[in-house]
């Protein structure tokens, strides 16, 4: 899973890349927290168009950012979900709590 | 019929692992890369629950899968003898989980039941869990 982090005009961008699983989780979040302790902007974007498979694991940590975002009265929205990942995140409710863009 | 058997140490990283080789297995069904999506979540799922809750992260332990082909269908067969599941009932619920501190969605068997056409799971507290999946393939 490749990462990549940048914040344009008050809007941070996350864009993932590759397979979003228990391997991988605790790096993409640990990476995405210190990215948020660190920079200022108003709203938060996950680019998941590079994202080829996802299971529950990454359902756990969109919502623990959605928590830490919650708080700092940021809204997430999600672009480019494909095919099954987009099943999967809108199977788990993460559309109510993120809005999908594309 | 066609038939593998496969012994795994319970380590993060080997999900992905599995779940390559059963999807990889079932190529022979033809199956949309829909259904061999539905195959690797579940898998993916299943092999989580072994190594995060079966054996609560503690690598050197093993998880056996079984996979078998038979008139387009395949039967996935995921066990860990690690602690076993107090309630399954309570454990299939959606979002519920015995673990948020770590983030955890609680999504998992909700989402292997939603991929697969029948799952059974079997668990004995403190032996292990065996979860059984079923899915058949459509024919074009």
């Amino acid at each position: 899973m490749r990462l990549e982090l940048t914040n344009n005009a008050n809007c941070a961008v996350a864009k993932l890349d590759g397979e979003l699983d228990e391997g991988c989780v605790k790096e993409v979040r640990e990476k995405i927290d210190k990215f948020i302790a660190g920079n200022h902007f108003g709203q938060f974007i996950f680019d998941f168009s590079g994202v080829s498979f996802m299971d529950s694991t990454g359902i756990g940590m969109l919502l623990g950012r959605y928590k830490n975002l919650k708080q700092l009265g940021v809204p997430i929205y999600i672009s480019n979900a494909r095919g099954h990942v987009d099943f999967i995140l809108s199977t788990a409710g993460i559309y109510t709590i993120m809005r999908k863009i594309s | 019929m066609n038939e593998f058997k496969l012994k795994l140490l319970s380590k993060t990283g080997n999900e992905s692992f599995a779940r390559s080789c059963v999807s990889a297995f079932c190529l022979e069904l033809n199956p949309t890369l829909e259904e061999i999506n539905d195959v690797k979540t579940a898998v993916s799922e299943a092999v989580t629950n072994c190594i995060v809750h079966a054996y609560n992260s503690q690598e050197g332990k093993y998880i056996d899968l079984s996979v078998r082909i038979e008139n387009g269908k395949v039967e996935i067969i995921i066990e860990d003898e690690g602690c076993g599941i107090d309630d399954v009932e309570k454990a299939i619920q959606p979002f519920y989980t015995t673990k948020p501190d770590q983030e955890r969605s609680g999504m998992g068997f909700t989402l292997i039941k939603t991929f697969m056409d029948k799952v059974d799971i079997i668990s004995q507290k403190d032996k292990g869990t065996k979860v059984i999946m079923q899915k058949e393939f459509k024919k074009e």
